[in-house]
C-alpha cells in the first residue's frame, strides 16, 4: 500500500468516526442538526419512494382491494339477512310464547294457532286471512282471538286457509258485557276500524276504563273474551240508550299469530228470530 | 294461448294485493292493485282481451275478498270500458290515460261499493268513506299507476309483439 492510499484510509476513517459519533449524539447540538437533516433527507427519499411504488402497484391493490370489499360486502348483507331472520324467530317465539300462556290459563278451550297471510282487498272492509282451514279442523264462526282479547269469527273456510271477519268490521255486532256496570251491551264496528259500544241501558253507570267481556248472548262467542276498555261514554237524556266509544284490547294492525277456539260451536239463532 | 298469461299475473295481483299491498294503507285506505293492473291492460294498444282480464280478476277478488262478485264485477267492467274509450281518444299521451282511468275507475268502483253495502244494512257514513277511504285510496291508486303501468306494458309487448 502506498502513501497516498494509506492516506487516503485514513481520511476516510476520521470522516466515519467522526460521522458515526456525530449520529450516535456525540457531539450535542451539531449532531442532532445532523441527525434532522438525515432524517429529512430519507423522509423525502422515501415518501417519493413510497409514491413511486404507489404508483406503478396501486392499479393491481385496487382491483384486489374492490374485490375483497365486494366479498365482504356480501357477507355482511349474508349476515344482515340472518340477523333479520332470527329477530323475525324471536318475535314470533314471543307471541307463540304469549299464546301458549293463554291457552294454558284458558284450558276450557282448545286452541288451533294460525299465522295471519292476508287481508280483505277491499278497504270497505275488516277481514284477514289465515293459513288454517278445514284440513286443520276449522269451520265457519268459531272465535279467533289472540292472548290479548277478541279477535274476531271465521267467516269462510277452504281447504288450507280461512278468512275472519274482525270485530272491527262495520257489519260486525258481538253481545258484550260490562263487568263494572253490571250490564250487556252491543258492540259495533266502523268503516274506520274503530269499535264502539250500542245498546247500554240508560240506568247502567258506566265509567271510563271499565272492562269488556263477550256475553255469550245469541250463541255467536263464548262468553268472558276479553274486548277492550271503555274510552268515554255519551249518554243523551232523550235517547233510549247510552253509547261509548272503546278502545279494543287486540293491536289489529300487528295481527301476526292468532288462535282459533276449535272446541266453540256457534249456535245458529235465526230460525227463532222473528 | 297468450290470453292465459292472465291468470298468473292477475294471480299474483291478487296475492300482493292481499298480503303487501292491503296493509300499505293511509288513513283507512289502500291502493287496489287488481283495478290498477285491468286499466294498465285494457290501455294497451295490442290487447284484446281485457274483458276476459277483468272477469278473471273479478274470480279472484271475489274469492279471497267477503265483498261478493256483483258488486266487484260493475267496478271492474267500468275501467275496461273506460279504458278501450279513452285509450282511442288520447293515445298519444299513455300516461295521461292511465291517470284519468284510475281516478274514474276508483270512484267508480267506491261508489258502488258504498251503495252496495249501505243497501245491505252496513252503517257506512257517506263523509267517512269519502275522506277517510275513497280519497287515501285514489291517491294511493295514482302513486300506484305509473309503475303498474310500465310494468304491464313491457308485458303486453312481450305478450302481443308489435309488428313492424
Amino acid at each position: 500500500m502506498n502513501s497516498r492510499s494509506l492516506q487516503t484510509t485514513i481520511i476516510f476513517l476520521v470522516v466515519g468516526g467522526i460521522l458515526i459519533l456525530a449520529l450516535g449524539g456525540f457531539f450535542g447540538p451539531v449532531s442532532q442538526r445532523l441527525d434532522l437533516s438525515l432524517i429529512q433527507l430519507q423522509t423525502w427519499f422515501a415518501s417519493r419512494f413510497q409514491g413511486m411504488q404507489d404508483f406503478f402497484t396501486a392499479p393491481r391493490d385496487i382491483v384486489s382491494l374492490r374485490a375483497r370489499n365486494a366479498e365482504l360486502e356480501a357477507q355482511v348483507s349474508r349476515l344482515q339477512t340472518q340477523v333479520i331472520e332470527l329477530q323475525q324467530r324471536v318475535n314470533e317465539t314471543e307471541i307463540l310464547a304469549a299464546l301458549v300462556d293463554f291457552s294454558r290459563t284458558n284450558p276450557e278451550s282448545s286452541y288451533k294457532a294460525a299465522a295471519v297471510i292476508g287481508r280483505d282487498p277491499s278497504p270497505f272492509l275488516h277481514y284477514i286471512i289465515i293459513n288454517r282451514g278445514s284440513n286443520d279442523d276449522i269451520r265457519r264462526g268459531m272465535p279467533v282471538v289472540t292472548n290479548q282479547g277478541l279477535v274476531g269469527r271465521v267467516d269462510a273456510v277452504i281447504a288450507d286457509a280461512a278468512r275472519v271477519q274482525l270485530i272491527t268490521d262495520p257489519a260486525s255486532a258481538v253481545n258484550v258485557y260490562l263487568q263494572n256496570a253490571d250490564t250487556n251491551a252491543v258492540l259495533l264496528g266502523s268503516v274506520t276500524g274503530d269499535i264502539s259500544l250500542d245498546m247500554i241501558s240508560q240506568n247502567a253507570v258506566v265509567k271510563p276504563s271499565d272492562l269488556i267481556l263477550t256475553s255469550g248472548l245469541g250463541g255467536g262467542y263464548p262468553p268472558d273474551l276479553i274486548v277492550g276498555q271503555v274510552v268515554t261514554l255519551r249518554a243523551l237524556e232523550f235517547e233510549l240508550f247510552q253509547q261509548a266509544t272503546v278502545q279494543p284490547a287486540v293491536d289489529f294492525s300487528r295481527l301476526d299469530i292468532v288462535l282459533v277456539i276449535t272446541n266453540f260451536r256457534p249456535v245458529d239463532i235465526a230460525p227463532l228470530e222473528p | 294461448m297468450r290470453n292465459l298469461i292472465a291468470f298468473p299475473v292477475l294471480l299474483l295481483a291478487i296475492i300482493l294485493q292481499s298480503s303487501i299491498v292491503s296493509q300499505v294503507k293511509l288513513i283507512a285506505g289502500y291502493a287496489d292493485l287488481m283495478l290498477i293492473v285491468l286499466a294498465a291492460w285494457a290501455l294497451q294498444e295490442q290487447v284484446k282481451s281485457a274483458w276476459h282480464w277483468a272477469i278473471v280478476a273479478c274470480m279472484f277478488t271475489a274469492f279471497v275478498s267477503h265483498m261478493p262478485w256483483w258488486i266487484l264485477s260493475p267496478g271492474y267492467l267500468a275501467v275496461v270500458y273506460l279504458a278501450q274509450a279513452l285509450r282511442k281518444r288520447v293515445w298519444q299521451a299513455p300516461l295521461l290515460a292511465m291517470f284519468s282511468v284510475t281516478f274514474a275507475g276508483t270512484l267508480i268502483a267506491h261508489l258502488i261499493s258504498f251503495v252496495a253495502l249501505r243497501l245491505s244494512g252496513a252503517p257506512l257514513p257517506f263523509s267517512d268513506v269519502a275522506g277517510l277511504i275513497t280519497l287515501p285510496s285514489l291517491l294511493l291508486n295514482m302513486l300506484f299507476a305509473i309503475p303498474t303501468y310500465t310494468f304491464i306494458r313491457d308485458l303486453a309487448r312481450w305478450v302481443y309483439p308489435l309488428e313492424e
